[in-house]
């Protein structure tokens, strides 16, 4: 993946980092339950939320299943309707293409709408050693920009700075962009709003090249989804004369009317609205509207050695909404930094050792960065099982076993005794000696368990074919002691 | 071996526990969600979306024909607009009565020149009601799709009841994906700062919707 995180201490130790930050969990706790609240109310509204549910898992699973199929099916309407689809094996293929497709405009700046597909590869550092300068137009994403900072959560990237900062990072850092921030700038949000509308539409408005991601891309039509707040989006994907969208393999979607199913969970999952403010959609040119050029550069880069694997393929159906970032109760208090990838939190702890192999330190560790809970699994709009992958992935990092990498068959040798397990190890004690992640991880146990399967997933199905699991008790016996013994001596 | 070749193959191997006479796709998905969230009259539907509209801060006002011109007029006037940029095929009667200077997007028009608009009024494809959404398809009443993103001032009709649906399915069901859309719900916003939401960050700040008839 990107070099972005590279010299990431493991989980446990960028995790203890972050407890150790105050202003870092305010912001993070005040932020996961405020959305988390909101997201109940939204999916509550329709009452076939399971019924969406599973439809769009079965959408994504078929189309995983023919994979191949739909991605020539999709290859073949855009290139019907006026684009030009590439393919990138991995990082250095997809940022070799866009750095190449930009320099043929003979441009030096571009736009971008936030995408997380050219965060993993880490396009932005590629484009600027070939003297390329990529602008980030996401609100928080220029928050993160400007501070020389990376981002913290799939949806709300800034979240681990408060306003404060913002204007500190406005006032010191915009002027070196571009145009300054306003004088006298305060940090109420209305004022810092204006001022990155300000320093941000100088740039729209005279951007000749645009770079995006795609929420979903339709096999059977050729058209690219994005879904969007602020506009920054719509001004990147309209505005500029070329259009450059970097896709992830697993986007593609069979039809059209998939799109019914995932434009209802994927708002009401991720910022808790009936819809997002912001929906583009658009099939490769159109004449006089939008950019005269499209080029869809088609990534790889691990996914197909996730799809290798029967277990932890599902992982691909992610639509990267965020809610089970804000239902996890070690997510709350490590942060996102702490996963050591673009992709934080329970989906990113099963998708990141994925996509780049359990080799390193942190990706094995990541596995254990998780209480095994089963919140983020209630919460997925796509049903991902995030515990049985955890589960099948330790035993992968302990165990070892086949895999597959970049498109070879492999034998991953246990970890035992290497510096990989003793990561592993200390990931899954910092999960159980942090009480507060603790405690908060057996409540939503608790207060889950009729959800709960009975029999254990993945490597433990044999185990638990002939017996019960022991049902979770109404009440986590902390709790219990803590309402029954008036909480003396508990160390809070 | 191309990188197209390299990565075609790779998910060939990787699906070898798939059997070739898996269920095809339509009986793989099946489809048990709802057309439609509740029963409503046509009246209904229209008062949902106003309402879910004025939920995320749109402006909603409405009006018939005949109060058209005049609605429109004194929308411009307190916006305090000079300029309004106007698509080619919009119905000249609703702007009979506006005294802002028409604008129309040439194909020599640059974004900066838009820039200096203060409002634009359009039509719409559709509406959804459920949702509170928009959706524009550049028809000539719409225009391009940068004529409702550069100003900060976004009119937009929506003929009632014709072009209002209750749900996203309906919604699809209607829209051609050749043609490119932009689907709308309230104003730009974000909620990056400590999750406060602050209206227009680079579209549109203020977004009234018309309800026509
Ligand atoms: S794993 Fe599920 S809940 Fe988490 S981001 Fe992906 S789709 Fe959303």
């Amino acid at each position: 993946m990107s070099g972005t995180f590279v010299g990431m201490p493991a989980f446990p130790k960028a995790a203890r980092d972050a407890v150790r930050n105050p202003t870092l969990r305010g912001n993070l706790r005040h932020a996961t339950h405020t959305i988390r609240a909101k997201r109940a109310r939204a999916v509550a509204e329709l009452d076939d939320w399971s019924a969406l549910r599973e439809a769009g898992r079965r959408i994504k699973d078929h189309t995983l299943r023919h994979l191949d199929r739909y991605l020539l099916q999709l290859e073949e309407s855009v290139t019907a309707a006026g684009g030009t689809v590439h393919w990138a094996a991995d990082a250095d293929d997809a940022n070799r293409i866009v750095t190449q497709l930009v320099k043929e405009t003979g441009e030096s700046e571009v736009v971008k709408v936030k995408s997380m597909a050219t965060q993993e590869i880490g396009l932005n550092e590629a484009l600027l050693e070939a003297g390329i300068r990529a602008y980030e137009t996401d609100l928080a994403e220029l928050i993160v920009q400007l501070g020389k900072d990376r981002p913290s959560h799939i949806l709300v990237p800034a979240i681990h700075r408060n306003r404060g900062e913002i204007r500190d990072i406005f006032r010191a850092e915009m002027g070196e962009w571009g145009r300054p921030a306003p004088e006298g700038l305060t940090d109420t949000p209305a004022e810092l709003a204006e001022a990155a509308r300000l320093h941000l539409r100088e740039k729209f408005l005279r951007a000749k090249v645009g770079i995006s991601g795609a929420n979903f891309m339709v096999a059977e039509t050729g058209t690219l989804v994005v879904v969007e707040s602020e506009g920054n989006g719509r001004m990147c994907l309209t505005l500029p004369e070329t259009l450059i969208s970097v896709v992830g393999i697993e986007k593609v979607v069979p039809a059209w009317r998939d799109l019914e199913v995932f434009l209802q969970t994927l708002p009401r999952s991720s910022t808790a609205e009936r819809m997002n403010p912001y929906t583009s959609t658009w099939t490769g040119t159109t004449d006089d509207d939008g950019p005269r050029t499209f080029h869809l550069v088609l990534l790889d880069n691990g996914r197909t050695d996730t799809l290798a694997d029967q277990v932890g393929r599902q992982a691909l159906r992610c639509i990267r909404c965020s809610a089970c970032l804000n239902v996890c109760p070690v997510y709350e208090r490590a942060g996102g930094h702490a996963y050591g990838s673009v992709y934080p939190g329970p989906i990113g702890a099963i998708l990141s050792p994925q996509l780049r192999g359990t080799a390193g330190e942190i990706d094995a560790s990541l596995p254990y960065a998780s209480s095994l809970c089963g919140a983020c699994y209630e919460v997925c709009p796509v049903a991902i099982d995030i515990p049985e992958v955890l589960v099948h992935l330790r035993e992968r990092v302990v165990e070892g076993g086949p895999a597959v990498r970049q498109g070879n068959k492999v034998m991953l040798k246990p970890a035992k005794g290497h510096a990989a397990e003793r990561a592993a190890m200390r990931a899954a004690r910092w999960a159980f000696t942090h009480p507060g992640a603790l405690r908060t991880g057996q409540r939503l146990a608790s207060r889950t368990r009729r959800l709960h399967p009975r029999t254990l997933p993945g490597p433990g199905k044999a185990w638990s074919g002939t017996r019960d699991l022991p049902p979770l008790p109404a009440e986590p016996f902390r709790d219990w002691w803590q309402r029954t013994r008036g909480g003396k001596g508990d160390a809070k | 071996m191309s990188s197209r070749d390299r990565v075609l193959g790779r998910v060939g191997r990787a699906l070898a526990d798939v059997t070739p006479d898996e269920r095809p796709y339509e009986e793989a998905v099946g489809r048990d969600y709802l057309r439609e969230h509740g029963h409503r009259t046509t009246e209904q539907t229209v008062e949902l979306l106003a309402e879910n509209l004025a939920d995320y801060r749109a402006i909603v006002h409405r009006s018939d024909a005949e109060e058209m011109p005049y609605l429109v007029m004194r929308l411009l006037a307190a916006h305090g607009s000079r300029e309004v940029l106007v698509p080619p095929g919009l119905p000249p009667e609703w702007m009979s009565a506006a005294d802002p200077v028409r604008i129309h997007d040439r194909a020599v028009s640059t974004p900066q020149r838009l820039d200096q608009v203060d409002s634009v009024v359009t039509g719409c494809a559709v509406a959804i009601a459920e949702t509170g959404t928009i959706v524009l398809d550049g028809s000539p009443d719409q225009g391009r799709r940068r004529i409702s993103l550069i100003p900060d001032h976004h009119i937009c009709v929506v003929r009632v009841p014709d072009q209002v649906v209750s749900s996203v399915p309906q919604a699809l069901e209607r829209l051609d994906p050749a043609r490119p859309l932009t689907w709308i719900s309230g104003p730009s916003a974000t909620s990056d700062i400590e999750l406060d939401r602050v209206e227009g960050v680079h579209g549109p700040r203020k977004l009234e919707v018309i309800l026509l008839g």
